[in-house]
């Protein structure tokens, strides 16, 4: 009895103390004497392979996603024969929930492991540890750059991935289903609103970005640098990331929309 | 212990542990200026721990790690940089930037700390290459390199700024005959004609003796023995002896500690 | 070489990001520059307002000319009061205008509908609408009709 209290007070401990880290390592990145011009190439070379490279998957997601809620939309409007609000459905659904949310997820996953394991992986080749012999502070160089990064990709391909899944919801629903091209965008433009559908919207982006880079960048630096280790630290940052994601989600949007 | 005219890393009461494992015991190491010193021992004994505590990577319980005047464990963060300045540390793993070219690598302690022309960088690094004999390689990725070249671009990338110690950890592992060869040759002229003080962290046993000057060997978290190569060839500890000539049983036990294997053995019918 | 296509292909995205919010701003959520800036602000007190929420449409003719920015309860009157922004370019309300909250279709939204009277003054800035119709309730209806039934 005692025992397993004394292991769920070491747990705790431990998680905090994480915690705490994880702090230090946002701090120490982020707030301590930032290097704009050393950094600046570097944010380049990362916004290249967090954003560019992610561009792709988001796109097509992005495309498929709109099709789909244009075609469900429809089948479900028709009945009560207001098939013509289909424009205003995909489009709040979209730039609401689904472009930020789908698309934190999706970063997650394909850029969120991605740097993880190549920080986990600079760790145990002992890259890090080599810079900071050589005395660069590898939070400034390493992390500090990947961590903007994700900060500024996110909200743009969150408004790539709503732009697109519109545009794919407007061609299902305009081109196949045959609803009237004026309507479906009038009644889009009517129920959207720029500053509070849009705009919060992009600051759910920000939020996420800000929440998976730090998840993603934490596990990497703080595995155990083995190849057991790093795969861990993977499948955590996909799994904390994936509930954080969610579960800020639906904070933000009581925070933002609850009141209406 | 001998006392050298001129010491340049002073070690003195160190001890360190990770987690309640003891890994340093009131430990006294002296390392003398311009002189290859070797640290030995067996896998496991923290000697990598040791160079990490000398770069100030690791903060250790108590005792105090001079080096010329600084004590390092006291030193503040910048302190600390400027003190690493001085140093080049040799990876086991070469923690080469995987990222950047062999030539970018080389350069990049220096366009870090100096503020020296691109035609000067460039001066330094092919110099730097030609010194370990991969000056041709300048344009390759690591990934393109073996693993014995990989270590030479770490070596050259460590003495790139002319530091005034450099250390080695576990040059020789995992190396073929020709390239352990190449590197105890490449310590050995770089430790004379840069004279800085060289500090290897090994377990290979005769690429060691034939370049170091002192020895130092490390088990159960003390020194147990010190000395030039000739002295501890006459050490008469059991335990020296098992370690010097590779002997696989001894003090230094080769099964890892276990019940009576009879009682484990017959575990399965009782 | 290599590091130039690189910063290519990243200016090229972060100009993608821009146009895919300008594309949101203009084409989604059909948000209009010149009205948005120059507003002008009217109140109306009415009995009841029914559903109607903030950012509604004000209507004249079917024609939006602006929408309600805030609704609070009036103490001393005992009413809804509605602030509504009214775009600047529609100058021509005048001043005996009545405003009557209207449903778009049986389900729809609702908005406010406003016509215009016959004086020659206009509404100015902070100027209140007299003559103000109520949001239809079911429920009011229902048991206005049920009185009078029971009562014939």
């Amino acid at each position: 009895m005692i025992n397993q209290l004394a292991r769920l007070g070491h747990k705790g401990l431990s998680k905090l103390a994480a915690f705490g880290r994880a702090g230090m390592i946002l701090f120490q990145s982020l707030v301590a004497a930032p290097q704009p011009l050393i950094m600046f190439p570097l944010l380049v070379k990362q916004i290249y392979f967090v954003g560019v490279l992610s561009l792709i998957i988001i796109v097509v997601s992005g495309l498929f996603i709109g099709m789909v809620l244009g075609l469900q939309g429809y089948t479900i409007l028709v009945d009560y024969g207001s098939e013509q609000a289909v424009g205003q459905m995909v489009a709040l659904s979209l730039v609401r929930e689904l472009a930020p949310v789908v698309t934190a997820l999706l970063f997650a996953g394909r850029a969120g492991s991605a740097l993880t394991a190549e920080i986990g992986l600079m760790k145990a080749t002992e890259q890090l540890s080599s810079l900071e012999m050589i005395g660069v502070d590898p939070l400034r160089r390493i992390i500090a750059p990947r961590f903007w990064a994700g900060f500024i990709c996110l909200p743009i391909l969150a408004a790539i991935f709503a732009l697109v899944g519109i545009y794919g919801g407007a061609l299902v629903s305009i081109d196949w289903l045959g609803i009237y091209e004026g309507s479906f965008w009038a009644n889009m433009q009517n129920s959207v609103d720029f500053y509070d559908d849009v705009v919060n919207g992009l600051i759910k982006a920000v939020a996420f970005g800000f929440v998976v880079t730090w998840i993603a960048v934490f596990q990497g630096y703080d595995c155990i640098p083995t190849s057991e280790g790093i795969s861990q630290a993977t499948t955590k940052t996909v799994v904390y990331s994936s509930l954080a994601v969610l579960g800020l989600d639906f904070i933000l949007t009581a925070v933002m929309f609850g009141e209406l | 212990m001998k006392e050298f005219d001129d010491v340049v890393i002073d070690i003195k009461k160190l001890s360190f542990s990770r987690g309640d494992r003891l890994i340093y015991d009131e430990v006294d190491i002296k390392v003398p200026r311009g002189k290859i010193t070797a640290i030995m021992g067996p896998s496991g004994t923290g000697k990598t721990t040791l160079l990490r505590l000398i770069g100030g990577q690791l903060k250790p319980d108590s005792g105090s790690i001079l080096v010329d005047d600084d004590n390092i464990p006291e030193l503040g963060r910048s302190d600390l940089f400027n003190v690493r300045e001085r140093m080049g540390m040799l990876f086991q793993s070469g923690a080469l930037f995987t990222d950047i070219s062999v030539f970018e690598n080389v350069a990049f302690p220096i366009r870090v700390h100096t503020d020296l022309s691109e035609d000067m960088i460039r001066d330094v690094v092919f110099m730097k290459l030609q010194a370990v004999g991969l000056r041709g390689a300048h344009d390759l990725m690591p990934s393109e390199l073996s693993g014995g070249m990989a270590r030479r671009v770490a070596l050259a990338r460590a003495i790139s700024l002319d530091p005034d110690i450099v250390m080695y950890d576990e040059p020789f592992t995992g190396q073929d005959p020709i390239a352990m060869g190449v590197l105890v040759n490449l310590i050995r002229e770089l430790n004379a004609s840069l004279e800085h003080t060289s500090i290897i962290v090994s377990h290979d046993i005769q690429e060691t003796l034939g370049i170091a000057d002192y020895i130092y060997i490390i088990a159960d978290s003390k020194v147990i023995a010190s000395g030039t190569p000739e002295e501890l060839s006459k050490v008469e500890s059991e335990q020296v002896k098992q370690f010097m000539h590779g002997l696989p049983d001894g003090p230094v036990p080769f099964h890892f500690p276990a019940d009576d294997i009879v009682s484990d053995l017959m575990g399965g019918q009782q | 070489m290599r590091m130039r296509i690189l910063e290519i292909s990243v200016g090229a995205f972060i100009v993608a990001g821009a146009l895919a919010l300008v594309g949101l701003a203009l084409n989604v959520s059909g948000l209009n520059v010149s009205n948005s800036d120059q507003t002008y602000t009217v109140y109306a007190r009415f009995e009841n307002i029914g559903g109607l929420t903030p950012r509604a449409k004000v209507t004249m003719s079917g024609v939006a000319i602006g929408e309600v920015n805030e609704i609070i309860l009036d103490k001393d009157e005992l009413m809804a009061r509605v602030e509504m922004n009214i775009y600047g370019d529609v100058d021509f309300l005048s001043i005996d205008s009545s405003a009557s909250i209207l449903t778009a279709g049986l389900l729809g939204e609702q908005y406010i509908g406003i016509s215009v009277g016959a004086e020659d003054d206009s509404l100015k800035d902070g100027d209140y609408i007299e003559d103000t119709q109520s949001a239809l309730v079911l429920e009011e209806l229902i048991g206005k009709f049920l009185f009078n039934e029971v009562s014939e």
